[in-house]
């Protein structure tokens, strides 16, 4: 029994260990062409497949974090632009309603300016035609009175000093009284 | 020698050869005989071993996983990266295979209860030297076809030609005879030399054991030895399934290189 399962094996001697078995050599190739195909066709495939997949889950995670990167720093520039852009946008507005109040205050300025003038001369065309008026409503009314003056010292005594300042001064105070 | 050892101890019978003959277990083939049921047994061990692991293929391995793609990216990266170059990958089933075939028959050697390197059987080793034997010779024929191969073995560039008159015998040989004959010598005597040095101690032991007081002492030391000794072994096993492989993968990456 022992030297059947090789602990001890039997004691005979067998023929020299280096001349090969032809069933062992068929046996040997035979047994690790088997291996052969099941390791090409089961272990190596899936090995290389875990291999890919984590060469992959490595470097895409890494390519993740650097294209998250880029957009950020994407964003953060355009934000950047966006807020210089605006400020510009701002500055430029405040300096076209400060030219704009300028030129409207100006403007204003010289109508205001113009309208005043414009007042003036007419008043000053007003009052000249007036005083035309006054003028020769007066020549006339002077003329009348003169001759009505006259007439009246003429039917007085016209010696008289005292009594012709006194008829003067009731003329006056007639013409005084009918205005 | 055999009869000086009977002479000095008529009961004990020293290991040979004949140790490694075995009767079929059952029947009467062959094929039945310990060492041909061991080769089955490394094919199933190792095939059902390595198609487990590589399963799931999870990126985060598990253990099983672990241990089988340690042993295959191992392989794969020293055997056939850096030694093959970069048309290895063609050839990294055939060099994995080949490691865990001849490791798997080689660690038979110090498992108890099967306790016998299958490799120590020269045709094994034979066997499996064909396919590397055929493999290189097969690369480099394609690579470069029948004539400038031969032409190239037969008449290595850059050489003055009379010396021609000893390299080429001797190229010859070394390519066609003792490359395959070294795989499979060096391979088969490391295991029969290993498996007969742990029967020397083993049955040694058992030997004392049987005799009187003070040997029976004396067998503990024969068995620690042959316990020693098979942690040895255990690392000759692994050694030998390497260099076979790396030979193999060197001759291949001869067979590829533009010039021999």
């Amino acid at each position: 029994m022992f030297s059947k399962i090789g602990f001890l094996a039997s004691a005979e001697a067998g023929a020299s260990p280096v001349i090969p078995k032809p069933a062992e050599i068929i046996v040997g190739f035979v047994a690790f062409g088997i291996l052969f195909l099941i390791i090409r066709a089961r272990a190596v495939p899936r090995f290389e497949k875990a291999y890919k997949d984590r060469t992959e889950a490595i470097e895409g995670g890494l390519e993740r974090a650097e294209v998250a990167q880029r957009e950020a720093a994407q964003a953060l520039q355009m934000y950047k632009t966006q807020l210089a852009d605006a400020r510009g946008e701002a500055a430029k507005l405040r300096e076209e309603a400060r030219a704009e109040g300028s030129v409207i205050l100006e403007q204003m300025r010289t109508t205001a300016q113009e309208e005043a003038t414009r007042i003036t001369a007419s008043a000053r065309v007003s009052i000249e035609a007036e005083r035309q008026v006054a003028f020769n409503s007066l020549l006339n009314e002077v003329g009348a009175l003169a001759t009505e003056l006259a007439s009246r010292i003429v039917g007085e005594s016209l010696d008289d000093a005292a009594r012709q300042s006194r008829v003067v001064e009731r003329f006056l105070a007639d013409v005084e009284k009918s205005k | 020698m055999r009869a000086l050892w009977s002479q000095a101890n008529p009961g004990f019978v020293p290991p040979s050869s004949a140790d490694f003959d075995f009767e079929p277990i059952f029947g009467n083939s062959i094929l039945a005989t310990k060492p041909v049921l061991l080769v089955v047994l490394s094919v199933i061990i190792a095939g059902s071993f390595f198609t487990l692991s590589a399963r799931k293929a999870a990126i985060v391995p598990s253990k099983l996983q672990f241990a089988g793609e340690s042993i295959y990216t191992f392989i794969r990266n020293e055997l056939g990266r850096d030694v093959i170059g970069p048309e290895f990958m063609r050839f990294v089933p055939f060099l994995f295979s080949l490691f865990i075939f001849i490791l798997t028959n080689n660690v038979f050697g110090v498992i108890p209860l099967l306790q016998f390197p299958t490799m120590s059987h020269i045709g094994f080793p034979i066997g499996v030297t064909i396919f590397s034997y055929v493999t290189y010779h097969y690369v480099a024929i394609k690579k470069h076809g029948l004539g400038k191969y031969v032409k190239d073995i037969c008449f290595m560039p850059g050489i003055p030609k009379p010396v021609y008159l000893i390299l080429t015998p001797v190229e010859l040989l070394t390519y066609l005879v003792i490359r395959p004959l070294t795989l499979s010598m060096r391979l088969f005597a490391n295991m029969f030399a290993g498996h007969l040095l742990l029967l020397v101690f083993t049955l040694g032991g058992e030997y004392l054991l049987t005799s009187g007081l003070i040997l029976k002492f004396l067998s503990l030391f024969s068995f620690g030895f042959a316990i020693g000794l098979s942690f040895f072994e255990l690392g000759i096993q692994t050694l030998q399934a390497y260099i076979f492989t790396l030979l193999t993968a060197l001759y291949i990456a001869g067979a590829l290189a533009d010039e021999h």
